[in-house]
């Protein structure tokens, strides 16, 4: 038997040991999420859309996921009649930010996008680094802050 | 829709579908079992430059155990933790190897055959104890009787007959030609009747007493039983000389009681205790003595020079080791059992070793995984003190080997030859995936069972009536 064999197979048995150990820390990953969060609302709405229009609505987002904040992880799903944004708890998404406003923000679906429109808020909407009124398109990936949440559209 | 009439949208909040992962235990399991062959080949191939004649004989054995103890858990413990199975019989298919490598280089005899068949009876006690103990539970009713059996265990070497001393340790008894060493076995039992104990006294111990110095202090009488089966064990083995298992018990003890009542003047109340006690220890004890100037001076003249040929063959190792069967690590005293940690890293070298040690630190994360998924808190406790002897084991003795802290006696689980420790830490094992098995069950399986055992309890009932 080869010197050059038993190099192979020596080296071969501590690959073989990383690669078991790297496999059960890859099952391992299972636990991490341990309970899934679902919104009741998301179903329904989700498939009437895949039904009618699939392939037109393909890039368009279909979520608000909030990425900064203390809200943040909460997603909430974008409806064809818009939602509303602010402390009040009428709001579909209802902020826990001292710099935000009872009625902060509206977003909703134009021809082609979704908009957003500041509803005279005391502390203001910026958009992408700039204050925004009314009527402010929001391309995918588009970052929403207010006071310190941050909100953002997502697929 | 108006935006002010726009609902907060509710949520719902459900538990991901379980996965019972026994396709991928067995996957792993046989991942596990090539492993171990490969190892074989290289040993064979390095020292009599053939291929091991028994290859299939010898690697049958250890698979039909792994895989006989796989089919118990699809047919009685479908949940279970997926990852605890293929973790120990690597480590144990591993340890096997290198026994067999000592065989080969120091002329020991056949210490592998030996704890080949030792394996096949502790795999076959994991699943007899799988089988027995269908609900971990159960248990809790051996609280005090758990008590009782860890301390006649811990004694058994002392009577006059069957006790034997070797090496200045009074640890085993011999029955029938057969060496056991019924110490492994108390921790088993004792880490059951601490978990029953402080299931049921933790409020005591943890919400009563008095505050001093911002730790709060248990009551004397909430303490006594639990300090008295501490005082007990501890002198047991000063008496038998184990310092190593005094030191594994006096930490389960510890961990077990801050995992109980999360207050950490337990962990301050046992630190003080056990600095007081390794100072007493040193002043009174001889040997102790000299462990600790082993541990300071190892290459001192006159004295053991296990320590110093333990740290050479490490150092003979280095970063990928010598290759299995290529190195000297049969010098060393004891290279099979309490230094088999040395002779892993002389021939696997330090990437070896620390895969190895990687495989410890994932059993012990399953084993602390289930403690926090367990619903109930005997369960919990068992968990938590069964994969923290674990732990505190491989940290006791790696760390006498590498120098961390004195070298105190200690197996390695399911690397070193033994018997006993083979038994004892497949029964852990088996305890773990018991516990797993409950804690990552369905709830709508668990309601189902439920009902099945209200059932029964109602017909054992009315057949007591008639």
């Amino acid at each position: 038997m080869g010197e050059l064999t038993l190099n192979l197979i020596r080296l071969g048995v501590i690959v073989l040991l990383w690669a078991f150990v790297f496999s059960v820390v890859g099952v391992l990953r299972g636990d991490l999420y341990g309970t899934r969060v679902l919104s009741r609302n998301a179903g329904p709405t989700r498939s009437r859309e895949s039904r009618s229009d699939r392939r037109t609505r393909k890039n368009v987002p279909t979520h608000v996921v909030v990425t900064e904040g203390s809200l943040r992880g909460t997603s909430v799903p974008l409806h064809e009649g818009g939602l509303l944004v602010g402390r009040n708890p009428e709001c579909t998404l209802v902020l826990t930010d001292d710099y935000a406003s009872g009625r902060h923000l509206r977003i909703y679906p134009g021809a082609d996008a979704w908009y957003v429109d500041d509803l005279g808020s005391t502390n203001g909407t910026i958009v992408n680094g700039q204050k925004i009124d009314e009527g402010a398109r929001l391309d995918p990936g588009a970052q929403i802050r207010i006071g310190q949440t941050v909100l953002e559209l997502r697929r | 829709m108006s935006a002010g009439t726009a609902n907060p949208s509710p949520s719902t909040v459900t538990s991901l579908r379980v996965r019972s992962g026994r396709t991928v235990e067995l996957a792993l399991t046989v991942f596990a079992l090539l492993i171990v062959g490969l190892a074989y080949v290289n040993v064979e191939l390095a020292v009599r430059e053939q291929l091991p004649p028994d290859l299939w004989w010898h690697l049958g054995i250890l698979g039909a155990a792994a895989l006989g103890l796989h089919l118990v858990l699809r047919w009685r413990a479908r949940y279970a933790d997926p990852l605890l199975l293929p973790v120990a019989t690597l480590l144990n298919g591993l340890g096997l190897v290198m026994i067999h490598r000592i065989d080969l280089g120091g002329g020991t005899g056949s210490v592998a055959t030996r704890q080949l068949l030792w394996t096949g009876l502790a795999v076959a006690a994991a699943a007899g104890t799988l089988l027995l103990v269908r609900d971990h539970r159960v248990l809790k009713r051996w609280t005090y009787l758990a008590m009782a059996l860890g301390f006649v265990l811990l004694l058994l070497p002392m009577l006059p007959v069957i006790g034997r001393e070797v090496n200045g340790s009074r640890l085993w008894i011999s029955v029938g030609g057969l060496s056991l060493q019924p110490g492994e076995l108390a921790k088993i039992a004792l880490t059951v009747f601490f978990a029953g104990y402080l299931v049921s006294t933790r409020d005591a111990l943890s919400l009563v007493g008095r505050r001093i110095l911002g730790l709060q202090l248990p009551r004397a009488r909430d303490l006594g039983p639990i300090l008295v089966a501490w005082m007990l064990s501890v002198m047991v083995l000063v008496l038998q000389r184990d310092l190593g298992s005094s030191l594994l018990f006096f930490g389960l003890f510890v961990a077990m009681l801050y995992v109980a009542t999360e207050r950490t003047s337990w962990i301050v109340i046992g630190l003080t205790l056990f600095v007081g006690g390794a100072i007493l220890a040193w002043q009174l004890f001889d040997h102790v003595q000299r462990r600790v100037t082993l541990w300071l001076d190892p290459f001192a003249p006159d004295q053991s020079d296990q320590v110093a040929k333990g740290l050479m063959g490490l150092a003979h190792g280095g970063i990928f080791g010598t290759g299995l069967g290529e190195g000297f690590p049969y010098i060393t005293y004891f290279s099979n059992s309490d230094y088999v940690v040395a002779s892993f890293g002389e021939e696997l070298g330090m990437v070896g070793l620390f895969a190895m040690l990687m495989l410890y630190a994932l059993l012990v994360e399953r084993g602390l995984r289930t403690a926090i998924g367990a619903r109930e808190g005997f369960g919990k406790l068992l968990a938590a003190g069964l994969s923290f002897t674990l732990a505190l084991q491989v940290f006791v003795i790696v760390g006498g080997i590498t120098r961390v802290i004195p070298l105190t006696g200690l197996t390695t689980p399911f690397l070193s030859a033994g018997g006993s420790s083979l038994l004892a830490n497949w029964i852990i094992v088996a305890l773990l995936l018991r516990i797993s098995d409950h804690a990552r069950r369905p709830v709508s399986e668990r309601r189902a069972e439920q009902q099945r055992s209200a059932k029964d309890e109602a017909t054992t009932r009315t057949r007591e009536v008639r």
